[in-house]
C-alpha cells in the first residue's frame, strides 16, 4: 500500500488502462501538454502517450461528448472531461438523450463504453456556474451509470471499472477532494459499482453521504461518538447502480437514517435514498428521517452564504441529536 | 463513370424506397403503425446517391425522417418495416420504432430524433476510424433545419479541425417542420457555412441521384484519403408533410407541382432511357420486383408478434461482469 491523492490515483486510473488497453484515450478542454486538466488530473498524460490519445478540444461540451459517443458505439473508449460539473448542461443532449439511449433505443445492439469525467461541489467560492452538484440529474437517466468516489482508493477502482465496462458512465470528482491523501494498493484492482462502502460502523444512527460529504459525515460521526452516540457511516459509491441492500441493512440495525447530500434536497440524491428506507425499512424507523442537504438555492459567491447553505459536520451533528 | 449494373442498382433502391414509403403511408392508413411517421418520399436521390459510394463497412448516421437512409446502406427491409410497425422482429425489438432504426451489422450507426444531434456522433465514428488508423468513411444525414443547431458547429468545426473522415450530408428539403428556410436563415446555402469551418461545400442538385453521386464520390475520396470532411447541400424537397398529420398547407401549390415536377425517380429513369441503360420492359421488371419485395416485408412485419411488455425493461444496461448491477 502507498499513500497518494485523489488526483494522483484517478490519474493512475487513466494512465494504468491506457497502457492496457490501446482503445482508450482522452478529450476534453485543456487537458493535454499545455494545461493538464483544470485540476491536473491528466498531467503528464499527453507527453507519455501522445497528442492523439490525450486530445484538446475546443471549446464545446456538446461535441467532446458527442465524439465520445461515435468514438464508444464503434469499438473505442473514450473517457471525457468536462471541466466543471456544472458546464455538463451544456452536454446534457448527449450524455443524457444519446450516450444514455442508444442501447436501448437500439434494441441492444449498441454499446457505449463512454467515461464522462467531471468535478462537482462547492467550497471554493466560485459561486453558481462552478460550484453546483447535479447528481440528481443523471440518477434520474436509465441507462447512464454514477460514480461518486470519496477516497482515493474508491477513486481509483472505480475509475478502471467505468473505463473497462461497456456502459456510459457520468464520473462524478469532488473538487475539493483532489488533493485528499489515501491508501491504495500497489497492484491492479478495481472497485465494484453497485457496492456500497461502510466507511465506519455504529450502532445507533445511519449516515449516508457521497463525495465530499462522507468526510463531513465522518467528522460528525467522530464528534457524535465523544458523546456516546454511535454513527455508521455508509457511502454509496455509486448512485446509479444504487446498493439499496447496504442502506436497508443499515437502517435495519440503526433504527435511524440522516442523508447527507451536498445537492438541493428537492427531489435530490437524499430524496432517492430517503424513499428507499421508506419503501424497504419503514418498520425499522424507530424517527423521523432527516436530511441535510443543500436547501434548494442556487449556489453564492461570497463565503459567509456559501457556508450557510453548504452541510458540513454541524448541521449533520445537529440533524442526528434531533432524533437520536 | 458509373457502370450500367451500378446505375440499374441506384435505381432499384431509389424504387423501392418510393414504395417502401408509400407502402408505410398505406399501413399507417389502417392503424398498423403506431405513433408518427416521416417518410422519405421525394428525397430518395440524397441517400441513394450518397451510399451509392460506400462500402458495407462504412458508417452512417441518420435522422427522423430515416427509412431511405437505412434502405440505401442496405438494411433489411422487413426488419425495418417490422420496427416501424412496433413488432418483436424488427431491428431494435420493438423499442426506436421509426424515428430510431440501426443495424451496426452495415454501419448503420443509427437514427436520432434530436435534430442535429447526430453531427457530433458522426465525427466521433470519424475519430475513432482515424485512431484505429482505418480507411473507412462517414456519412452523416441531416437536414437544413440541423444546420441551425450548436451541435452542427460544434460537430464540423471538430471534425475539420482534427481532419476527420466524414462527409456532412445536409438535404435542404426547404422546411423545417412547417418553417420556410427563408424566414430562419439570413443565407440560401447551407453549403456556405463550409467556410467557417475551413472545408469545402458544395451545392447540388439533390434531385439528380448522378448529381449527387459525383459530388459524394470526391468527397468520399478525400476522406477515405484523410484529406478531412465535405459539406454536401443537397437541395430536394418531400412530397409528402413533415410528419402522418400534416397537410403541409404551408407549401404554395405551384412550388408543390414544379418539385413533383422534379421527381427524383422519374428524371433518374428518363435519362437511364435515354443512355439505353435501361428499356421499359426492364423499368417494369424492376418495379413489380421493388413491389414485391416491399410485398414480402410487410407480410413479415404483420406477422410477426409484439414484444411482450416485460421485454422493455431489458437492454438498458449490459450487464458485464465488470460492474455488478444494482441489488
Amino acid at each position: 500500500m502507498r499513500e497518494v491523492t485523489i488526483r494522483d490515483a484517478l490519474r493512475e486510473a487513466l494512465r494504468e488502462e491506457m497502457q492496457r488497453d490501446k482503445s482508450v484515450f482522452l478529450l476534453g478542454e485543456d487537458i493535454g501538454r499545455f494545461w493538464g486538466g483544470a485540476f491536473g488530473v491528466t498531467k503528464g498524460l499527453a507527453e507519455e502517450f501522445g497528442d492523439d490519445r490525450v486530445r484538446d478540444t475546443p471549446i464545446s461540451e456538446s461535441a467532446i461528448v458527442g465524439v465520445g459517443v461515435g468514438a464508444a458505439i464503434t469499438g473505442m473508449r473514450p473517457v471525457a472531461e468536462i471541466m466543471f460539473g456544472d458546464l455538463s448542461a451544456l452536454a446534457m443532449d448527449q450524455i443524457c438523450n444519446q450516450a444514455a439511449k442508444v442501447r436501448y433505443m437500439f434494441g441492444g445492439q449498441a454499446k457505449a463504453p463512454l467515461v464522462v469525467r467531471t468535478p462537482f461541489g462547492a467550497g471554493v467560492n466560485i459561486a453558481s456556474h462552478h460550484s453546483q452538484s447535479l447528481e440528481a440529474w443523471f440518477m434520474h437517466t436509465p441507462g447512464l451509470y454514477v460514480a461518486v468516489p470519496s477516497t482515493p482508493f474508491d477513486a481509483k477502482g472505480l475509475l478502471k471499472t467505468a473505463i473497462r465496462g461497456s456502459n456510459p458512465v457520468l464520473f462524478v470528482e469532488h473538487k475539493l477532494l483532489y488533493p485528499l491523501k489515501g491508501l491504495i494498493p500497489d497492484d491492479d484492482y478495481t472497485v465494484p459499482f453497485g457496492v456500497a462502502d461502510v466507511k465506519r460502523e455504529g450502532r445507533d444512527v445511519t449516515i449516508v453521504a457521497t463525495l465530499f460529504m462522507v468526510h463531513k459525515a465522518l467528522e460528525a460521526a467522530q464528534q457524535l461518538g465523544m458523546e456516546g452516540i454511535s454513527a455508521e457511516v455508509v457511502d454509496p459509491r455509486t448512485l446509479a447502480p444504487l446498493d439499496r441492500q447496504t442502506i436497508v441493512k443499515s437502517v435495519k440495525k440503526t433504527g435511524r437514517l440522516v442523508v447527507v447530500s451536498e445537492d438541493c434536497k428537492t427531489a435530490g440524491v437524499s430524496a432517492e435514498i430517503a424513499a428507499v428506507v421508506a419503501e424497504e425499512a419503514l418498520d425499522y424507523l424507530d424517527a423521523p428521517v432527516k436530511r441535510v442537504a443543500e436547501p434548494d438555492t442556487p449556489i453564492p459567491f461570497s463565503p459567509t452564504l456559501e457556508k450557510f447553505v453548504i452541510p458540513d459536520e454541524k448541521k449533520i451533528v445537529k440533524a442526528v441529536k434531533e432524533i437520536v | 463513370m458509373i457502370d450500367n449494373l451500378k446505375l440499374l442498382e441506384m435505381y432499384r433502391q431509389m424504387l423501392t424506397i418510393r414504395f417502401f414509403e408509400e407502402r408505410v403511408f398505406e399501413l399507417y392508413g389502417q392503424n398498423l403503425v403506431p405513433g408518427t411517421i416521416h417518410l422519405y418520399a421525394g428525397e430518395e436521390a440524397v441517400a441513394v446517391g450518397v451510399c451509392a459510394n460506400l462500402r458495407r463497412d462504412d458508417f452512417i448516421t441518420s435522422t427522423h425522417r430515416g427509412h431511405g437512409h437505412c434502405i440505401a446502406k442496405g438494411a433489411r427491409l422487413d426488419k425495418t418495416m417490422a420496427e416501424i410497425l412496433g413488432r418483436k422482429t424488427g431491428y431494435c425489438k420493438g423499442k426506436g420504432g421509426s424515428m430510431h432504426i440501426a443495424d451496426f451489422n452495415i454501419g448503420m450507426l443509427g437514427a436520432t430524433a434530436v435534430v442535429g444531434a447526430g453531427i457530433p456522433i458522426a465525427a466521433g465514428a470519424g475519430l475513432s476510424i482515424k485512431l484505429r488508423g482505418k480507411d473507412q468513411v462517414v456519412a452523416c444525414f441531416f437536414g437544413e433545419g440541423a444546420s441551425n443547431q450548436g451541435t452542427f458547429h460544434e460537430g464540423i468545426n471538430l471534425a475539420s479541425v482534427w481532419s476527420l473522415p466524414v462527409v456532412f450530408v445536409c438535404e435542404n428539403n426547404l422546411y423545417a417542420m412547417g418553417t420556410r428556410q427563408s424566414r430562419v436563415m439570413a443565407i440560401e446555402n447551407v453549403a456556405d457555412r463550409a467556410a467557417a469551418y475551413g472545408i469545402q461545400g458544395v451545392v447540388v442538385d439533390g434531385n439528380d441521384v448522378l448529381a449527387v453521386y459525383e459530388a459524394a464520390r470526391s468527397a468520399v475520396e478525400r476522406a477515405r484519403k484523410s484529406e478531412g470532411p465535405t459539406l454536401i447541400e443537397c437541395k430536394t424537397y418531400r412530397h409528402k408533410g413533415h410528419s402522418r398529420f400534416d397537410p403541409a398547407a404551408y407549401r404554395p401549390r405551384e412550388e408543390v407541382e414544379a418539385w413533383v415536377k422534379r421527381d427524383p425517380i422519374a428524371r433518374f429513369q428518363t435519362r437511364l432511357m435515354e443512355e439505353s441503360v435501361l428499356t421499359e420492359d426492364e423499368a417494369q421488371k424492376l418495379v413489380q420486383e421493388a413491389k414485391r419485395n416491399v410485398d414480402n416485408a410487410t407480410k413479415f412485419a404483420t406477422e410477426s408478434p409484439f414484444p411482450e411488455g416485460e421485454e422493455a425493461l431489458e437492454d438498458v444496461y449490459v450487464v458485464a461482469k465488470e460492474e455488478r448491477t444494482g441489488k
